[in-house]
């Protein structure tokens, strides 16, 4: 009993919790941004594994780390420039649309990396994100071995939860976004392009999203496996309802999943033996699944969400 | 400037041109990827087509690889019709294989007549219950069942492996998770002696058949419809929509199951957890493919199955990665949903002054 609550006083743990609460980070604000101009993109899960694998790849091909992030970044708008063009001006259903996105870019990547390794057996590794190192900060007790287990890739995902919020809230843009997604109409009538905001909106989400897939390539581990998003990506939508699309819940949101992944690792090797580790692996799938139930109903879901808009037409 | 006007109607024939017409998009910017890669075009395709079609053999392959994925595309053209998206064929196909392995690998003694049809009933309730959770949970408390039935797969999963290495695991097996066999009686037969084609194909074709006339002849059929198209107005109409959105889901769900029945029972023997290589995720391509017609979820489930055999057999000759046949179904995908604007709406010119 104590011992499982003396992991929460743990540095190693809440380090962990960060760790893999970060590219739920990018992932639900990706989300939160594509859904909050009125487009569900289910291509999150592909976009996932497109970035960790092109950022990790330009990387291995001889890029700067952070030159790696932007691929990934350009990768993943790619992906959501073809997402809202088939969704937005030629109105397709957005959720078969996304799977099949997800399905695009899952098999692209693969093939790709097929093609560049055709036969390694260990997958080849690069130098990854070195860890921080904060003066001050970092010699203060408990704090000093969190922040010393983060990299600065970790710090861009709470730069961009400041800027999405910033943008959305604050300016002009961010009005136009939230209105498109709630009201196109009125936004058509100021004379502002729909199918422009909305694709913006899809292409920056997207980028967000493959920033997720990059940060486990890039510096949570230093190399691509096949397999390894594993449903992070849809976490992440279910997440976003959890969060009423507001950066800052997403960032609390993603952090206490996190925190909950990082504790059901720690408690297995508790509880190990007695109960079979599937029981714990399927707790993040279940706490998603029971966040979603319960929101549900207070959800204040983007009104014009999943309706295309056709110009004219009512 | 071109302008979109809906069609009144939409001919049968241009329906089917379109999916086929996709098909070969699909086909067309695949050799685009393998032209970048450097393979051989033209060899890899005719290795594709040999290797799913080439033969006796090779044709009997693809209708073994063709049978869950007529199951699970029947799954998501029944549910996608009437707007419920069970994106959970993957776990319900599990969940179906579990309830099949509980039932058929000893626990009942029973001649075929009886353990047959009990199996693949178990797998039906099986898979339908767990499609009807997330059912309820978007009924009741408006809960999104993408997400829930995603969601779902990885829990299925585990629970599947979990009971592979405890409770269900087969001690015969030497260590490796996987379920005791099932017994000579819930085994569906060979439908060819020497081949792998079984008794599941036929069941899903009559499946198909009578899904067809149920969706377009009987009052639930509409009903479902109905549901799908508007179901603000169906309930106005006084429809049960709750009942019926509960009978889709049944019907998705247990289908899926079918699927999961039909790999163990049929060409499997036993349980493991890498029974299926995304059956469940091919299943919405296939039922797009088909433009969400049982009966065209057929054809559409042999081509999907045609490409994953054909890519099998010609990665196995020159060494280009399979998962190019994952490429090709995506693409195919893709290309389908454009395509299917064409059926949908007209395309008219219109000259600028007009506007």
């Amino acid at each position: 009993m104590w011992a499982a609550l003396d992991i929460l006083l743990q540095a190693n743990f809440w380090a962990a919790a960060i760790r893999i609460g970060t590219p739920l980070i990018f992932g639900v604000l990706g989300a939160l941004l594509c859904e909050r101009a009125g487009v569900l993109n289910l291509g999150i899960e592909g976009i996932f594994v497109a970035g960790a694998m092109s950022g990790w790849l330009a990387v291995y091909l001889g890029a700067p780390l952070w030159g790696g992030v932007a691929v990934a970044a350009l990768t993943g708008a790619g992906f959501g420039l073809l997402h809202g063009l088939l969704t937005v001006p030629l109105g397709l259903s957005q959720h078969v649309t996304g799977i099949g996105i997800t399905l695009l870019a899952t098999s692209v990547t693969y093939f790709g990396y097929r093609v560049a390794f055709p036969n390694v057996s260990t997958p080849p590794r690069i130098e990854a994100f070195p860890p921080l190192d904060v003066p001050v900060l970092g010699d203060l007790p408990f704090i000093g071995p969190i922040l010393a287990q983060q990299s600065a890739f970790t710090v861009l995902a709470f730069v961009c939860v400041g800027l999405v919020a910033f943008v959305l809230a604050r300016t002009p843009l961010g009005l136009a976004l939230r209105a498109v997604g709630d009201n196109p109409e009125a936004v058509e009538a100021q004379g502002l392009s729909v199918v422009m905001l909305r694709i913006g909106a899809v292409m920056a989400g997207s980028a967000l999203m493959a920033l997720g897939g990059a940060f486990l390539t890039l510096s949570a581990f230093n190399a691509f496996y096949f397999g390894m998003i594993n449903g992070r990506g849809w976490v992440c939508i279910a997440l976003t309802v959890f969060a009423s699309w507001r950066p800052g819940k997403a960032l609390a949101g993603a952090l206490l999943f996190g925190a909950l992944d990082a504790y059901q690792l720690r408690i297995q090797t508790i509880a190990g033996g007695t109960v079979p580790s599937q029981v714990f692996l399927m707790l993040p799938y279940i706490f998603s699944i029971a966040a979603l139930v319960l929101v549900a109903r207070r959800a204040d879901y983007p009104r014009a969400l999943m309706k295309p808009y056709f110009k004219g037409l009512r | 400037m071109i302008r979109f006007v809906p069609r009144e109607r939409t001919p049968a024939w241009l329906t089917a041109a379109v999916s086929v017409g996709a098909a070969f998009a699909a086909l067309m910017l695949t050799a685009v990827a393998l032209a970048i890669s450097g393979a051989p075009i033209f060899a890899a395709f005719a290795l594709m087509a040999e290797g799913a079609a080439g033969s006796g053999f090779a044709l009997a392959e693809t209708l073994t690889r063709a049978t869950p994925l007529i199951f699970t595309g029947l799954a998501a053209a029944v549910a996608f019709r009437a707007r419920l998206w069970n994106i959970g064929a993957e776990g319900q196909l599990y969940a179906g294989a579990l309830a099949a392995v509980a039932i058929g690998s000893g626990a009942i003694a029973a001649p075929p007549a009886v353990l047959v049809p009990l199996v693949l009933l178990g797998a039906a309730l099986a898979g339908a219950a767990l499609l009807l959770v997330p059912v309820l949970f978007k009924m009741r408390f408006g809960a999104d069942e993408v997400v829930v039935t995603l969601l779902t797969n990885f829990i299925v999963l585990l629970f599947v492996q979990m009971m592979l290495e405890g409770p269900m695991k087969d001690d015969m097996a030497l260590g490796w998770p996987q379920s005791s066999p099932m017994l000579d009686e819930a085994t569906l037969p060979k439908l060819v002696e020497g081949l792998r084609l079984h008794a599941g194909l036929v069941l899903a074709l009559v499946v198909a058949v009578v899904l067809h006339v149920v969706l377009s002849r009987t009052v639930w059929g509409f009903r479902i419809r109905a549901v799908g198209e508007n179901a603000r107005a169906a309930r106005y109409a006084g429809l049960p929509v709750g009942l019926a959105m509960a009978l889709v889901g049944a019907i998705s769900g247990g289908l899926a199951g079918l699927a999961g029945a039909s790999e163990v029972a049929g060409l499997k023997g036993y349980l493991t957890s890498d029974l299926s290589p995304g059956f469940g995720y091919a299943g919405i391509v296939v039922a797009t493919l088909a433009n969400l017609s049982p009966l065209g979820v057929v054809p559409a489930a042999i081509f999907v199955a045609g490409v994953f055999v054909g890519a099998d057999s010609m990665s196995r000759a020159i060494g280009v990665s399979s998962y190019l046949a994952d490429l090709v179904v995506a693409l195919a995908l893709l290309s389908v949903l454009v395509g299917g604007l064409l059926t949908r709406f007209r395309l008219v010119l219109v000259r600028r002054e007009a506007a």
